[in-house]
């Protein structure tokens, strides 16, 4: 249990606001963290502590794209394909790292190492193509460099 | 400009350190403030330097602070730190770079207004920056700048970072509160203004990181001083990213109304190739396209609005000829159509059929008729969105049909199917 395990963190996380209603984007960062997505239990979890209904959880979940609702990879990389970056070369990037990993934008890898999403502006257009890999940012990526950081992440 | 005001990473190594931070006149202001000003003298400096909002909406400051009612408690300070207009990177470098500067001058905004608590709202991809500003505020409380009784004055201020988690919308200061209380990140109406009723219905001030790195400088030198830079309507200087199509995408910080995208273009390197420009998007997908004609607009505010467009956050998304404007507008509208928060009727529904539109026309399906039925999208959306970011998203639609509707007839009359459509 979150409440259990994260005690100390919940409680520094809860000392910060006024209203227990604002932790909740904070807790579904350490349910996430805990458990690698958000699923029923963690938003029940998180329901809870907060004395919130797990629908209005759900809803917190469902509207921000960086809580997970499904299991991912080990790693998510999220490549930048938006316009700025898109003038830089982008599409194709995406399509290398595609090549590479065996699998489209938004699939996971078979043996459940890589998860592989396009993502909008990450505000870093002056180091195109980038990338986030479990949300630490990678500037200027090459073909060559992104194949050696997933032959590296292999180990 | 001999010396960056804001970008002064560039000038001074390691000045995310405190030590030194503090040996370059750091927090120098925040002492002057807390034991020789009276808090609404430093709201009149800022007034009188004539700082404008350097998020987007260009809003004075000073003016917005001094919104904020003398005798309802708790106030609060947030920090619009969720930086997600296509193009933009200047607070993503303020932060990383430079961040005891952004802490400082959320402290002053906190003690003109009387705030003992502030939120530094960072969008949730910036969770790397927001490491580094959390061990700079440890630092600031270690050294008694933060916390209780702040050197000794008897004021206190407590300074929380909080995290988005990848909404766009939140960038808009109405969703940013709801987001902060743990909501929907939608908007709201107004008024009520949040120097009302704002977080926890409490007056707030809220400011861009931008806006309040310019604080400190102000406080510390003069509204005389800080106006030696920019125009008399556009005080001070700007962060203006650049990207795209140059051979040195980056930051430039500069004097408002002093040079010309032109120059800027220089500045960055020039476009790949030498090729010539043919458009500029002077705050990423949410303004007006310029075409090349207008290269010699002076960047402020007043000169980007008589050409056409809008300054906005001043990121400069440069297009060059060898760019196919209406695969460029759908990038934009698939950015809107995505970050649309679905809560009013005409951005949700506009930003799909919109998408529809250009996927018809960009997969070699579209007609004549395509073409004039997405002005008509974007006119049914123009001035009946909840928010602004309805109406931004209208400006791809239009600007490019305004300035390059052969682009689009030419997707009709021969069309040619792409990646990607």
């Amino acid at each position: 249990m979150l409440k259990e395990k994260r005690a100390s963190d919940i409680e520094r996380t809860l000392a910060k606001y006024p209203s227990k209603r604002s932790a909740v984007m904070p807790l579904l960062y350490i349910a996430q963290q805990e458990y690698g997505y958000c699923d029923d239990n963690a938003i029940r979890e998180v329901a809870e502590i907060l004395g919130l209904d797990p629908t209005e959880v759900k809803s917190i979940v469902g509207f921000y794209t960086m809580f997970y609702e499904e299991p991912t990879g080990q790693y998510v990389i999220e490549v930048c394909d938006d316009l700025p970056c898109a003038l830089r070369g982008a599409d194709e990037f995406v399509a290398h790292c595609e090549r590479k990993l065996g699998v489209k934008a938004g699939q996971t890898t078979p043996d459940g190492k890589f998860t592989l999403r396009t993502v909008m502006c990450i505000a870093a257009c002056d180091r195109a193509p980038v990338a986030q890999v479990n949300t630490e940012y990678r500037y200027s990526l090459t073909p060559e460099s992104f194949d050696r950081m997933i032959d590296d992440l292999k180990g | 400009m001999d010396k960056h005001v804001l970008l002064r990473d560039l000038d001074v190594p390691n000045i995310r350190e405190l030590a030194v931070y503090e040996a370059n006149d750091g927090y120098a202001a925040w002492r002057k403030a807390l034991t020789a000003m009276k808090p609404e003298e430093v709201i009149a400096v800022v007034k009188d330097a004539g700082l404008r909002g350097r998020g987007g909406a260009g809003f004075p400051a000073g003016l917005k602070w001094s919104f904020i009612p003398k005798d309802i408690f708790p106030k609060y300070v947030v920090v619009n730190g969720d930086e997600s207009e296509a193009g933009t990177f200047k607070d993503h470098q303020l932060l990383d770079n430079n961040p005891h500067q952004v802490i400082e001058g959320t402290a002053l905004c906190a003690y003109a207004v009387q705030a003992n608590t502030a939120y530094i709202y960072l969008r949730g991809e910036f969770l790397e920056p927001s490491r580094t500003l959390q061990k700079a505020i440890d630092e600031a409380y270690a050294a008694g700048l933060l916390g209780k009784n702040i050197l000794g004055t008897g004021y206190n201020l407590d300074i929380h970072i909080h995290l988005g988690a990848g909404a766009y919308i939140c960038g808009e200061e109405t969703a940013l509160l709801s987001s902060l209380e743990g909501q929907l990140g939608q908007p709201r109406l107004r008024p009520p203004f949040p120097a009302v009723q704002g977080l926890y219905a409490k007056p707030t001030v809220i400011n861009n990181v931008e806006t309040l790195a310019n604080v400190p400088p102000i406080v510390l030198n003069g509204a005389q001083w800080y106006r030696q830079f920019g125009t008399e309507k556009s005080p001070g200087t700007k962060i203006f990213c650049v990207s795209g199509r140059v051979n040195k995408p980056g930051n430039y910080e500069l004097p408002l109304g002093q040079h010309t995208i032109r120059e800027l273009i220089d500045m960055a390197g020039g476009t790949i190739n030498n090729r010539p420009v043919k458009g500029v998007l002077p705050a990423g997908s949410s303004a007006p396209i310029l075409p090349a004609s207008a290269l010699d607009t002076k960047l402020d505010y007043e000169s980007m609005q008589a050409a056409g467009s809008l300054l906005g956050s001043a990121s400069f998304v440069i297009l060059d000829d060898t760019v196919d404007i209406v695969w460029a507008a759908r990038k934009m509208i698939r950015f809107f159509k995505h970050e649309s928060c679905g809560k009013c009727t005409p951005c949700r529904e506009g930003t799909h059929w919109a998408m529809n539109l250009y996927d018809k026309i960009v997969s070699g399906q579209g007609s004549m008729k395509d073409i004039d039925m997405l002005a008509e999208v974007a006119n049914s959306m123009a001035g009946k969105c909840f928010c602004l970011l309805g109406e931004f998203a209208t400006s791809p639609i239009l600007s490019t049909l305004k300035h390059f509707r052969p682009e689009y007839e030419k997707w009709v009359s021969q069309p040619r199917v792409t990646a990607g459509a």
